[in-house]
């Protein structure tokens, strides 16, 4: 990959504490979004992924501490100013009974339309254009909610697309798709960023994949940030240890050279090379 | 950096078949609306033709007919379409926001603040005071009742399963005081309020139209302002907030249309609830999704709903004037019982 100068970035959190009226989740975040960049956001369940998103993208205010884009108080820009710069997708969301996918994509121009005020021309084009990236074009007029998993989070993405925004972060795009299913979809987000000039913070489950696609990794544990940098750099068994508990070497892929976790069994758990007997199945690390 | 083809590929015309098919329905229920009106107009108590009916609509003079005609039958009918659009409107809100197609403006303890004031309007006052304050009365209970539901469902916003289980659970205890009142008050108070609970339109006069028309002037199109941010919440808060929606001035505002619909509405026949659990559904059938295509099409709906209720109860066991909302419930609770099964099996 090229090394380009690092742009200002534009979105930005600065001592960030958030959470809900029952617990605080972030204690005092710092993050920086990487220009034209993918990162990636991981950390094990509760570590306060999603709702450092959520404050990130305006849905949660923070208690302490401020999200600048562009240099001003999200909080106290116009929301839907805000909307035409910066698109969230939140984890999983769901579409109401009968929605067709051109419906749910079209509502991506919410915020670039006024009710005096529509450019039904440039509208058109942003949906047909996000629906051609996403490949959900042949499906447009079905129902949302009768379509597979992968479709269904395709057409959400497509949603987010037509928003036509710079800035984008996505909740657990590819959580309970298949593994083909998430390479895809991660090939995609990865395009827009590389090629499509546009800034994407994702929070995603798999390590391997977020260290094989990732330009940034940022590890997150119980509402702090561990440790964040380039996958090479912060993929390592100690930060795997440290942020996710987990005992796992770190092999480094002989093509691509990108880090690869694989965990260790402890003994016991490992499958004994002679099975007993030969309808022992081996369980796939995934 | 500059976008590559296929981020900037030219929309083609995209063929609006919803559309079509909703300015055909709307346009066929309008149509079936007026005819509808046409109708009951000719029908009643006192034998009258569309000739002579019509004659009286052009020349409204002192004829027996030309007072039946413009005195009796057409106030009640505008007040029919009025109520039922109403209740209607305020049912598709109100659905929208909850996100749950089994609500209706009652979740909310509308109907039961409304009745609670109008019995104790009645309680108090007998029929001794003038009748015509009763609307104005049961107007403030169902405005009460909504702040005061919204009130004690409010935690740093409003989240609207809260505000139901709320509503219910007010709505239960203003309706155990309700009955207390009609047991202590007198016999003709008590009867006067079983008529109004049930959902009457018996001696309505133009005078209640102009109450009630208001009211609808007003929020009918202030909702649809807000169409395109329903629609955008329809989505989930969170979605709609990336959107760009302001979800809790958007929400306050339409609950206040829902509120003032359903309160106004109720106040000038009382309880007719069923109209906005069905009206929205059957237009949601009709015309799909879109709050700015659901709205008429479900005000035309609750409009026929309560039209037809009240020419049912009106001529169909004449000489007796039977209340409107006896017909409302009749198709109403079978259709909830139909709902519950339908959803039961969807999300089971
Ligand atoms: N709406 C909410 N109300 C109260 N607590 C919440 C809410 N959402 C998340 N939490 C809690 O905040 C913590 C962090 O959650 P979250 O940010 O969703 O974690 P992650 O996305 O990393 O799994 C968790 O302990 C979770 O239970
Ligand atoms: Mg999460």
């Amino acid at each position: 990959m090229p090394s380009t100068p690092a742009k200002t970035p534009r979105l930005t959190g600065e001592a960030l504490h958030a959470g809900y009226e029952s617990r605080r989740v972030l204690d005092g975040v710092d993050l920086a979004v990487a220009e034209g960049q993918l990162t990636v956001l991981l950390g094990p369940n509760g570590s306060g992924k999603s709702t450092l998103l959520k404050t990130l993208a305006r849905t949660l205010t923070p208690s302490a501490g401020r999200v600048c884009l562009d240099g001003q108080d999200i909080h106290r820009r116009n929301t839907r100013e805000v909307a035409q710069r910066l698109g969230i997708l939140p984890q999983g969301p769901s579409a109401p009974e009968g929605l067709t996918v051109r419906q749910l994509v079209g509502m991506g121009r919410f915020p670039h339309r006024r009710l005096w005020r529509q450019d039904a021309e440039r509208d058109a084009r942003a949906i047909h254009a996000a629906m051609a990236y996403t490949d959900v074009a042949a499906f447009a007029e079905r129902s949302v909610d009768a379509l597979s998993g992968g479709q269904r989070q395709r057409c959400w993405i497509a949603m987010v697309l037509a928003q036509e925004t710079d800035l984008i972060l996505l909740d657990e795009p590819t959580t309970f798709l298949d593994l083909k299913v998430q390479v895809d979809l991660l090939e995609l987000l990865s395009r827009l960023a590389h090629e499509h000039g546009r800034t994407l913070l994702l929070v995603l489950h798999d390590l391997n994949l977020a260290a094989a696609y990732a330009d940034r990794l940022v590890m997150m544990r119980d509402g702090r940030i561990v440790t964040s940098g380039t996958p090479r750099d912060v993929f390592t068994a100690t930060h795997l240890k440290g942020v996710f508990d987990l005992d796992a070497r770190v092999l480094e892929d002989p093509e691509t050279g990108s880090p690869i976790c694989v965990p260790t069994p402890r003994r016991g758990a490992r499958p004994s090379a002679r099975p007993a007997s030969p309808t022992v199945d081996r369980r796939c690390i995934s | 950096m500059t976008h590559s083809a296929s981020l900037n590929q030219t929309g083609e015309g995209t063929t609006d078949a919803p559309r079509a098919r909703y300015l055909r329905i709307a346009t066929l229920l309008g149509l079936l609306l007026l005819t509808s009106m046409g109708l009951s107009l000719a029908l009643g108590s006192f034998p009258t033709s569309f000739v002579e009916v019509g004659h009286a609509l052009v020349t409204p003079q002192d004829s027996d007919i030309a007072f039946i005609v413009w005195e009796l039958r057409l106030p009640r009918i505008v007040l029919a379409v009025l109520v039922g659009a109403a209740l209607a409107v305020a049912g598709a809100i109100l659905q929208a926001i909850v996100r749950n197609p089994l609500a209706s403006p009652d979740v909310i303890g509308i109907t039961s603040g409304a009745a609670l004031a109008a019995v104790a309007f009645l309680a108090l006052f007998g029929t001794a005071l003038s009748i015509h304050w009763l609307p104005a009365s049961a107007l403030t209970g169902a405005l009460l009742a909504a702040l005061l539901v919204f009130l004690l469902a409010w935690q740093r916003g409003i989240s609207p399963s809260r505000m139901v289980l709320v509503g219910i659970g007010l709505s239960a205890a203003m309706g155990a005081v309700t009955t207390l009142l009609i047991v202590i008050s007198d016999d003709a108070a008590a009867m006067y309020a079983y008529v109004w609970l049930t959902g009457s339109l018996y001696a309505a006069q133009w005078q209640d139209v102009l109450g009630l028309l208001p009211w609808l002037l007003v929020a009918v199109p202030l909702c649809l302002t807000r169409a395109r941010h329903m629609d955008a919440m329809a989505l989930g808060d969170q979605v709609a907030q990336g959107l760009g929606v302001h979800v809790l001035h958007s929400r306050l505002v339409l609950m206040a249309c829902s509120v003032s619909l359903a309160g106004a509405a109720v106040a000038f026949a009382g309880g007719l609830s069923f109209v906005g659990l069905i009206a929205p559904h059957i237009a949601a059938r009709l015309v799909g999704r879109g709050f700015a295509r659901l709205v008429p099409t479900a005000a035309l709906i609750g409009a026929l709903i309560v039209l037809y209720a009240d020419l049912l109860g009106r001529v169909a066991f004449l000489p007796k004037d039977l209340p409107a909302g006896i017909f409302v419930s009749g198709v109403g609770a079978p259709f909830f019982v139909y709902l519950l099964h339908r959803t039961r099996y969807r999300s089971g």
